[in-house]
């Protein structure tokens, strides 16, 4: 294998300038799959869903999910698309294991919406992403490449083919390139999914899991010299599993193809993989303009035509818009221009919103998701949705902390035994032993202790000087091991020194 | 005692109501006949005595229970071995399906069943349909009951064979281009093609979507029209089935009245290239339909010169996606590639379909392929949907002139096996006249209307009519049919010679 120069991405971009364009596929929630009545339930045994029609076994044929074109149609909406009076479906030619007819049934010149755009938010500033097309298609069967070291099909010793996934809905969701300032395209990038990912959710017609696969998002990126008009060769980065790898991904790219290119070298035309865990990307299907897919409209499907009123009826259907819904949150939840950008930014607002839903207060769940959690998402590499913790355990966990049973210190090792699927956090309370002294007279006898052993700070209590109280809270804090609440601590020495 | 093999599906059920007659006796007898000379025609690729003889036994008990049973109930029937049955195999004429079994069946198949038809087996046809003789069957060619040295027409010679050969009362057929009323014509059988979307394709094996239609194959006009009847109608698996009503052709046949009828004979589809003895057969019938008070005029269609262009486009094109799914990676045949230890599943693709196809359907894989291929794609498939359109409008136009169309079924009788096996153009002009229905959509019937002149071989007449007014077909056909036995003094299978009977 080469290894690949990397040009730092701010030297890169002192000579380039990025052509980025975003393909996001979402995988729709619909009970059946595209084309036949076969359930979609995520993670059933191997080749339990399937049918002669998702087989594709000879003389089986397709017949579209309505409640798929329904979501294709709202979620073109969503994303101020054009609805297509008349579409087909198109058949995209090309052999794979995976793909039971070896072609996919997709859309190809005449998609369901169309001329769409998004308005994304990074550091205050307003980007508008176009779409150029948003169009219905089925998701293949899943490969397991088994044995070989890094899971991939080089060098694996066989393969098995699930083929539960062929069929499910997928809507494909297409930007025209997006035009920013070449610093921020990382960040826009990152941004986008996860505008994506909050307006779809919205709409419930997907999970939006990117961990689960339900939410795919592909970078197409190519750098043309600054000053330049030609395009460059573009790569494709797939496996891109959060919305911290999309920006890094981005970046990477930028930093490969512009040492590709420094060294005069040639980009070559593929598919790349996003490796979560070194932030790289590595090699996939070489992919060529030659590449013929052949495309022609399938034959074995009537055209679909939704009528202007269906489309009136669901855009009826339409949640608040996300920015209005926004708007309205910040202001309901009292929220800083900052805090509502780091909660974007974070991709924690259905969070929080469901935190505050179960109990919480909107700062307390702001405090656990943008602090303890986005800190836990970062380190670990895991989408923020993925980390093993539900906004109603963060609200138990928070009305402990409310009920003085534990203090936010404490909570966190709560967090690590929920997580670690230890129980409920009142259990995690229990067998971990972490709950704060609230006993008086245990407190009581440490605080005696503590005033004992810094006498000046006691007799500047005394004297009215309440801001050395920290220093007595410490020392009781110390000897209580963190197990009390710092208030209730605060009370008995003021009490005693009073 | 009457030979029973020699009876139509209407006879049939009528003493099976009358309980003159057990469906396990038909059955038996025409087992029996199947044994005797299906070695010689070969019209059979799986033969299901015992199923055929389970389904008769449970239908004369049902019967004798006094259950209300289909009208077709207990009559026998073949299966071209291209639509999917259950639990008996299909192979579409191909080595790349040897052996595979489906775990479903056909629409058709299901309609045929749930009747109580006994299902005899599954008849010979070009590999995949792809041909007009039966000579491309990967298991051997079906030979012509008329005379054994010649071909049955084809890709259904299977079924037209047994139907002509005494094997079966009744035949499911397919017609992408003609294969079902070339061989009608070519056997002296009645076939026809439904209008697109009448019949539902789920479990019919798809050559080209958009043409593919299955349909009767029998000895009278009304059989044809009582199984019409039976395996019409709309199909919630087939997106491009027709949501109406199926035509009341039953009916149309028992009327048989073509007076007042308007009636076009298609100038573009005869005379020059066509067989003497076939052109004045089919001038002749025309002539009855006449003088039955029928008004007959030339109709000029120009754009079917363009039909047989397009159809090598759009056929092609889309059987080469169609066929894409037999990769050996979930069912078929599978080869390995030989002398590689560790074969990919890429190589294992390309062997097994070299290996599991034959020369035709390679051949038209190839084909359509390069139509679609980018670049080619508006020159080649783009022109040959364009060429849809103008031949529907003029169709269009001609039946607001008319009410049906006649042409000869095909140039020829039929001929010798073996004559234009390595010249797949000659091969491919016999379906000049048969093709434009399948371009548009409309629905045709081929009749047998007597023997040519110079070979004493049959010759079929071809009826078109608008889409979804198959109606029309049954009626002017049957019609027809009455005025030539008339003539004729029977039927023009009773002329057809005995063939050598194996015991």
């Amino acid at each position: 294998m080469t290894v690949e120069t990397l040009v730092p991405f701010e030297e890169a971009l002192t000579r380039y300038d990025p052509v980025m364009g975003l393909e996001i596929h979402i995988e729709l929630n619909t009970a059946t799959k595209m084309f036949c009545g076969c359930p979609t339930e995520f993670g059933a045994e191997p080749n339990t869903q399937v049918c002669p029609v998702c087989l594709a076994l000879p003389g089986a044929l397709p017949v579209v999910n309505a409640k798929a074109v329904e979501s294709a149609i709202r979620m073109g909406l969503a994303l101020n698309c054009e609805i297509a009076e008349w579409c087909r479906f198109a058949r995209k030619n090309y052999f794979y294991p995976d793909m039971p007819k070896n072609f996919q049934t997709s859309q190809y010149d005449e998609p369901i919406a169309f001329d769409g755009w998004v308005d994304v938010e990074v550091d205050g500033e307003t980007f508008r992403i176009e779409i150029e097309r948003a169009h219905m298609e089925e998701d293949t069967g899943k490969a397991l490449h088994v044995g070989g070291s890094t899971g991939r099909i080089h060098g694996a010793d066989f393969s098995l083919v699930d083929y539960n996934r062929a069929g499910i809905p997928l809507i494909e969701i297409v930007t025209r390139t997006i035009e920013v300032p070449p610093e921020k395209a990382p960040a826009v990038a990152r941004a986008y999914v996860s505008y994506v990912r909050d307006l779809i959710g919205g709409l419930g017609v997907s999970d939006v899991r990117m961990d689960q696969g339900s939410l795919r998002a592909d970078v197409n990126l190519s750098l043309k010299p600054k000053g330049s008009t030609t395009l460059g060769t573009r790569s494709e980065t797939k496996n891109v599993n959060s919305f911290r790898s999309v920006e890094r991904a981005v970046r990477y790219e930028i930093s490969r193809h512009a040492g590709i290119l420094d060294a005069g070298g040639k980009v070559v035309q593929e598919t790349r993989h996003f490796q979560e865990d070194t932030g790289t990307t590595l090699s996939g299907r070489e992919k060529s303009d030659a590449d013929d897919y052949r495309y022609f409209p399938e034959p074995d499907l009537a055209p679909v035509s939704p009528s202007r009123e269906w489309v009136k009826e669901l855009r009826a259907t339409l949640p608040e818009p996300p920015a209005v819904r926004r708007a309205r949150l910040q202001s309901d939840w009292g929220f800083s221009d900052l805090d509502m950008r780091d909660t974007i930014g974070a991709g924690a607002l259905d969070l929080i919103v469901e935190t505050v839903e179960a109990g919480t207060t909107p700062q307390a769940a702001k405090k656990w998701w943008l602090g303890e959690m986005a800190r836990r998402s970062n380190e670990s590499g895991q989408d923020i949705h993925a980390l093993g913790i539900t906004p109603q355990q963060v609200a138990e966990i928070q009305a402990l902390i409310d009920a003085g049973r534990i203090n936010d210190k404490l909570a966190r090792s709560v967090f690590d035994g929920v997580i670690a699927g230890e129980g409920t956090a009142e259990e995690v309370v229990v067998a971990r032993k972490l709950e704060v002294v609230s006993d008086d007279g245990a407190l009581g006898a440490a605080v005696d202790r503590a005033i004992e052993g810094d006498p000046d700070a006691a007799a500047k209590i005394r004297a009215g000087n309440l801001g050395v109280a920290g220093a007595l809270i410490g020392a009781v804090m110390k000897e209580m091991r963190g197990q009390a609440d710092a208030g209730r601590v605060r009370e008995l020495i003021l009490e005693k020194l009073s | 005692m009457t030979d029973l093999t020699r009876s139509t599906a209407d006879e049939l059920a009528q003493s099976l109501a009358a309980k003159e007659v057990s469906s396990v006796e038909v059955t038996q007898a025409l087992v029996d006949r199947i044994g005797a000379v299906d070695g010689a025609i070969h019209a059979f690729l799986h033969v299901d005595a015992d199923g055929a003889l389970a389904t008769a036994a449970d239908i004369d008990d049902r019967r004798a229970r006094g259950e209300q049973l289909s009208y077709l109930a207990g009559v026998p029937i073949a299966v071209k071995d291209v639509l999917a049955t259950r639990g008996m195999p299909t192979t579409c004429g191909s080595k790349i399906l040897d052996g595979w079994i489906p775990p479903y069946d056909a629409t058709v198949t299901a309609k045929l069943k749930a009747a109580g038809l006994p299902i005899l087996g599954k008849t010979n046809m070009d590999e995949f349909a792809m041909g007009s003789s039966t000579e491309h069957s990967a298991y051997g060619p079906t030979h012509n009951p008329w005379d054994t040295t010649r071909i049955p027409g084809g890709s259904g010679g299977g079924s037209a064979a047994a139907v002509a050969a005494f094997e079966a009362p009744l035949a499911i057929g397919t017609d992408t281009g003609g294969s079902i009323r070339q061989p009608g014509a070519l056997t002296g059988t009645v076939g026809v093609k439904p209008t697109y979307g009448g019949v539902s394709r789920y479990g019919l094996v798809a050559m080209a979507s958009s043409l593919d239609q299955a349909g009767p194959v029998t000895r009278t006009v009304l059989d044809a029209a009582l199984l019409h009847e039976l395996i019409a109608g709309h199909d919630p698996r087939d997106s491009t089935s027709i949501p109406d009503a199926v035509p009341a052709v039953v009916a149309a046949a028992r009327r048989a009245d073509v007076k007042g009828l308007r009636i076009g004979i298609v100038k573009e589809l005869g005379g020059e290239g066509f067989q003497p003895g076939v052109q004045a057969r089919f001038t002749e019938a025309v002539d009855l339909l006449t003088a039955a008070g029928a008004e007959v005029v030339e109709v000029s269609i120009p754009s079917t010169k363009y039909a047989l262009g397009a159809y090598y486009l759009v056929m092609p094109s889309e059987a080469s996606s169609n066929l894409a799914k037999f990769d050996a990676m979930r069912y078929g045949v599978r080869v390995p590639p030989a002398g590689v230890d560790d074969p990919s599943a890429e190589q294992v693709m390309a062997t097994s379909r070299d290996a599991g196809f034959g020369d035709e359907v390679k051949r038209r894989i190839i084909l359509g392929t390069y139509a679609l291929s980018s670049g080619y794609y508006d020159a080649y498939y783009g022109s040959a949907q364009k060429v849809r359109t103008v031949l529907a409008r003029d169709f269009d136009a001609a039946f607001a002139d008319v009410d049906l169309l006649v042409s000869p079924t095909s140039p020829t009788t039929a001929y010798p096996l073996g004559e234009k096996l390595d010249d797949p153009l000659a091969m491919y002009l016999g379906d000049v006249a048969t093709i434009p229905a399948n371009l548009v959509g409309i629905p045709g019937l081929s009749l047998p209307v007597g023997l040519a002149d110079e070979d004493g071989l049959p010759v079929g007449l071809q009826f078109l009519a608008p889409q979804k007014a198959d109606d029309r077909l049954y009626n002017a056909a049957a019609a027809l049919e009455r005025l030539l036995e008339e003539k004729w003094g029977g039927t023009l299978l009773s002329r057809a010679p005995e063939l050598e009977v194996v015991r």
